[in-house]
């Protein structure tokens, strides 16, 4: 019962000793605008300038997505090739990301041999940890029991967890079961959260990964989470909120209140812009076009400094 | 199995802690208050939680908490096979297509059987709507694939594709 409160005092003892303190916490995220930059192997100018910036104090991560291993169509008839240059990308940043995660739809159809491959293409990443949440593809005919078979070792309920590092609080939802034309997350996840941020001064800062949009992005669509007002309100009172999902394959950003959210990109096809056409369908980009469309994303929190830089990249 | 992995990870968890306090004490930052890291990275879980994720390439599993509870992946989920057939053709049938259920409202006698036939380039499921207790539940349905139902008691059958949520119709059974 002791490791209950351990994370919690050590959660404030960063706080102090880090200098999150209230107003001081800006996100400085610009507005959503988005920066392309690539790194090349061959630029190490570059790449070790990158490398000699991070230093303990600053916080870097890779969100990448809706990697559909498995998906077979004209929209991407490689998407293995795909994500595998978005996992070379990944190990060609110029320096370590401390985590990368994977927002879900990590396979197509859910099957094992997709589970196994992309698990297997996973374990190639140059980090030291790979944190995943599911989508909607991960649990296709079996109510997300093969994803949890796969990835869900130490979570929490259907797959939910949370965790904690460079003085930043980190929530993984579910919000791809039970699913009713919209994201969905359910009371007893709710009930979680609710718990988990019970202990955390409100001047922490949070990061929600959720593979549904959380906020309201085109309902028509699906691109919404039906009980998400509940959990955003759970965090209302923190200053600092970002929240990361994949599932709309384009970027997309918005602030409600206290609250960032940034949708990103997938490394297998595109889906349309929301309301452009009749259905979000897989779009065939003229040839050529299609790496355009596909990227990954960089976090950085540099302690301190109390800035949160999202920079998305087109794969290269 | 996977209950004993849990435990044993907690106590793994709990040890590290322990150890990686005593680290923080000896190096360069010599505030006390300095976070107990959990891990190698300095990652830690949440309150009452062992840490979720996997080893990355160049994780060392042995510091980390959680690793040791990460199963050899032996997977036990078998492809979904039940209810596809060839597709045939039916009196009563629902085509999908565009990522929707057409028509998206039939009506038909108690003893019809109903067949959908997914004609598009991505897969779909046929499945009742999440509580309602209804008996679809097709696997999912590659291209020219069809799922067939037989309606014995009358009522309105509610049901999606879980793929693509968005995607809802019902079938209305008469007797």
């Amino acid at each position: 019962m002791t490791e209950n409160h351990e994370p919690a005092m050590t959660r404030r003892q960063l706080a102090r000793h880090a200098g999150w303190f209230g107003s001081a916490v800006v996100l400085t995220v610009t507005g959503g605008e988005v920066i392309s930059h690539v790194i090349h192997n061959h630029d190490s100018a570059l790449a070790s300038a990158a490398a000699a910036a991070t230093s303990s104090a600053e916080l870097r991560f890779v969100q990448v997505s809706d990697s559909h291993i498995g998906f077979q169509g004209p929209a991407n008839t490689d998407v293995t090739g795909s994500f595998n240059q978005a996992i070379e990308q990944i190990n060609s940043l110029g320096y370590r990301p401390h985590f990368i995660m994977h927002t879900g739809d990590l396979t197509h159809l859910s099957t094992p041999a997709q589970f196994d491959q992309v698990r297997q293409m996973l374990t190639g990443l140059r980090t030291d940890r790979v944190f995943t949440v599911p989508g909607e593809h991960d649990s296709v005919g079996d109510a997300g029991r093969g994803y949890r078979a796969a990835f869900a070792a130490d979570t929490v309920g259907e797959g939910w967890y949370s965790f904690d590092t460079h003085g930043v609080h980190f929530i993984a939802l579910v919000n791809t079961l039970s699913l009713e034309k919209l994201g969905h997350l359910g009371a007893d996840q709710i009930d979680f959260v609710r718990r988990d941020v019970a202990g955390l001064s409100s001047d922490t800062p949070v990061v929600v990964f959720s593979h549904i949009p959380l906020f309201a992005m085109y309902p028509q669509w699906g691109w919404g989470t039906d009980d998400a007002l509940q959990v955003l309100g759970l965090l209302k009172r923190f200053a600092s909120v970002t929240a990361l999902n994949g599932h709309v394959h384009q970027l997309f950003t918005r602030v409600e209140g206290n609250v960032t959210f940034h949708s990103a990109t997938t490394t297998a096809y595109p889906l349309p812009a929301p309301g452009h056409g009749p259905a979000p369908t897989p779009q065939v980009l003229p040839a050529g076009r299609l790496k355009t469309a596909l990227g990954i994303r960089t976090v950085n929190y540099r302690q301190g400094a109390a800035a949160l830089a999202v920079t998305d990249q087109r794969l290269a | 199995m996977y209950r004993n992995s849990r435990i044993r990870s907690r106590r793994v968890a709990a040890l590290a802690g322990t150890l990686l306090v005593g680290g923080g004490l000896l190096a360069a930052c010599s505030s006390p208050s300095h976070p107990a890291a959990a891990s190698n990275t300095g990652i830690s879980p949440g309150a009452g939680q062992s840490l979720a994720g996997t080893p990355g390439a160049t994780g060392t599993g042995a510091a980390t908490p959680g690793a040791s509870a990460i199963p050899s992946m032996t997977m036990s989920m078998n492809a979904p096979t039940g209810g596809t057939t060839a597709a045939p053709v039916a009196g009563n049938a629902v085509t999908i297509k565009n990522f929707a259920f057409a028509p998206a409202a039939i009506t038909v006698k108690a003893g019809t059987t109903v067949t959908w036939t997914n004609q598009d380039t991505d897969a779909h499921t046929v499945t009742s709507r999440q509580g309602s207790g209804g008996p679809l539940a097709s696997a999912a349905l590659g291209t020219g694939q069809s799922y067939t139902y037989t309606f014995t008691k009358p009522g309105t059958y509610a049901y999606l594709c879980t793929i693509h949520p968005y995607m809802t119709a019902t079938v209305t059974v008469t007797p």
